[in-house]
């Protein structure tokens, strides 16, 4: 069991007032809250470590370097991956399969080729392959959903065949709360030859994720969805992947040695991380694992479905709106996307805003599949470690208070 | 801090529950559509132009309560109304909503529309209640495209 309140303490935000009443944050799928340790880091750093990292002489820059190829490891050691030069620092996690899809994608992608998708990912795992697909003239192909919110298997081995160069996988759909079989999926996609692409924006800060058991060859998260700062994200790859793929960005830090006709570049990770990087951001988003790591991953996976089932058992019990999503907690991770024919999704978030509660409204960066719902939007509440039951209780309490505001005759 | 009573005034709680002239228009001659593919709001509308004369209007689509009666007090407001007479309501609830800095609009013009001036403090929320006017805009100004609010 998690200490709630202590946790909560270390979060400065969440004793803060939203139109007179106290915060509810359910808005975690979007961005988490930081605790201050985090906060602290990025003075910190200002303060007194501030300068440019890498071929540096100084003291500054030597002690910068150490703390940002220290974040680097950390995250390494975070994700179980055996060499610290597989992390490529990002800006988040669409900046990641941008990456894969020009820097691996271009290069490997031949005409007639297919990549394979599912029909739950966010716009960043689908809009770089839907491009990377027109102009490499190669197939997209998405593996369906069943009404439970789950994938649809049924046709798996037809989907993903020995043209299939690559399957990008969504860890935990963002708009579902549905965990998907990646082991499953990865071993589908090594059998045929294709690499495959892990996105854990919604995974990793939620559960203890291991590249060496999932055997993916890329996996990409963004740090402020685990405690961190925005504008640091992370792009693994496998070693010998990597090595092979050409630069995205080009410039400065990533090369090795430049003439005015030609440049060579710099070893990995380097190569990948052109320019100065945010290194302010990637050493806070080392505190955020440490302070991750402190509460344990296995135990916030725990709280986070002991959260899950009260609020599926919560939701059971209202006849006025629909929940979508599995209803199985070991598949489903503390995202709740409802409608309700009651109530527009953007009146209810304005609603409960005025309770002190923020949930997100709208198609959550998933249009097709929103639209395969046959809704305009969803109103989506999302939990984190510092979330409690009594919250949820409120939340549920004003979702019916909302319902009953817009529907009765005054 | 603002009310939420001030955004949801009973008026627009009502209008929203029962929309006025709500369905598609028979004799329309001209229609056009708007779309927030932000949020998925979604209407269409039905004008029968007798001239410069918009002799009748009907609206239908999906959208929350603030689109929904923004839309609905829209086609009460400008029903038998000179196209003229409309664009001059448009830039008057445009005025009110958007609170821009020459900002003036006539109470008296708007009539019934000013009960959704509220929404001008809920940044999140002004387009919803343009959706409709621009919408209307577009086929004052002859426009057939469809209307986006981004």
């Amino acid at each position: 069991m998690l200490d709630i309140n202590k946790i909560r303490n270390d979060f400065p935000i969440l004793s803060r007032k939203i139109n007179g009443k106290p915060l509810i944050y359910f808005d975690n799928a979007a961005t988490t809250q930081k605790p201050i340790s985090v906060i602290n880091s990025l003075t910190d750093f200002y303060t007194t470590y501030n300068s440019n990292v890498h071929r540096g002489v100084h003291t500054l820059s030597m002690q910068s370097t150490d703390l940002f190829e220290e974040a680097r490891n950390r995250v390494a050691k975070f994700i179980n991956s055996q060499r610290s030069e597989s992390i490529i620092w990002t800006r988040n996690t669409t900046e990641g399969i941008n990456l894969v899809a020009n820097a691996w994608g271009k290069k490997n992608i031949t005409p007639g080729d297919e990549i394979v998708v599912t029909a739950m990912e966010h716009h960043s795992n689908l809009v770089p392959w839907q491009i990377l697909a027109e102009t490499n003239k190669a197939k997209l192909v998405i593996i369906p959903i069943n009404d439970d919110g789950t994938l649809n298997l049924n046709n798996i081995d037809t989907i993903i065949n020995s043209k299939t160069k690559i399957v990008s996988v969504v860890h935990m759909s963002n708009s579902l709360g549905t965990i998907n079989p990646i082991h499953e999926l990865c071993e589908k996609a090594h059998k045929v030859g294709a690499k495959f692409l892990l996105d854990g924006a919604q995974s990793a800060p939620h559960m203890p994720i291991n590249v060496k058991d999932y055997d993916c060859d890329f996996l990409v998260f963004s740090g402020h969805k685990m405690l961190g700062p925005t504008g640091i994200g992370v792009l693994y790859v496998k070693p010998d992947i990597l090595e092979n793929m050409e630069p995205f960005l080009t410039g400065g830090e990533m090369v090795l040695e430049v003439s005015y006709e030609k440049a060579s570049w710099n070893e990995l990770p380097m190569k990948f991380e052109a320019g100065t990087p945010n290194i302010a951001d990637a050493i806070a988003l080392g505190e955020a694992i440490i302070y991750l790591e402190k509460i344990g991953m296995e135990q916030i996976r725990e709280h986070e479905i002991e959260l899950t089932n009260y609020a599926l058992n919560k939701f059971e019990k209202l006849n006025n709106l629909t929940l979508f999503g599995p209803l199985d907690s070991s598949i489903r991770g503390g995202i709740f996307s409802f409608h309700s024919e009651y109530i527009h999704p953007h009146d209810l978030g304005t609603f409960l805003d005025n309770e002190g509660i923020a949930i997100r409204t709208g198609h959550h960066c998933t249009m097709p599949l929103i639209r395969s719902l046959n809704i305009p939007a969803t109103s989506r509440a999302s939990f984190y470690i510092y979330n409690t039951k009594d919250e949820i209780d409120y939340f549920i309490q004003s979702l019916q208070n909302a319902i009953k505001y817009f529907t009765h005759d005054k | 801090m603002y009310n939420l009573e001030e955004l949801y005034q009973e008026v627009i709680i009502d209008h929203n529950q029962r929309p006025r002239n709500f369905g598609k228009l028979d004799s329309a001659n001209k229609t056009a559509e708007g779309y927030n593919p932000l949020c998925g709001d979604q209407i269409t509308l039905y004008i029968e132009f007798n001239d410069t004369v918009i002799k009748e209007i009907k609206f239908y689509g999906s959208g929350c309560a603030i689109s929904k009666a923004s839309a609905s007090l829209m086609t009460e407001s400008i029903s038998g109304k000179k196209k003229s007479e409309a664009m001059v309501i448009f830039n008057n609830f445009r005025n009110m909503i958007t609170k821009t800095s020459e900002s003036k609009f006539d109470p008296d013009i708007l009539g019934d529309l000013e009960i959704l001036k509220g929404v001008s403090n809920f940044p999140a929320r002004i387009k919803c209640a343009t959706l409709a006017w621009h919408t209307l805009k577009s086929m004052l100004d002859n426009n057939d495209q469809t209307v986006t609010t981004e």
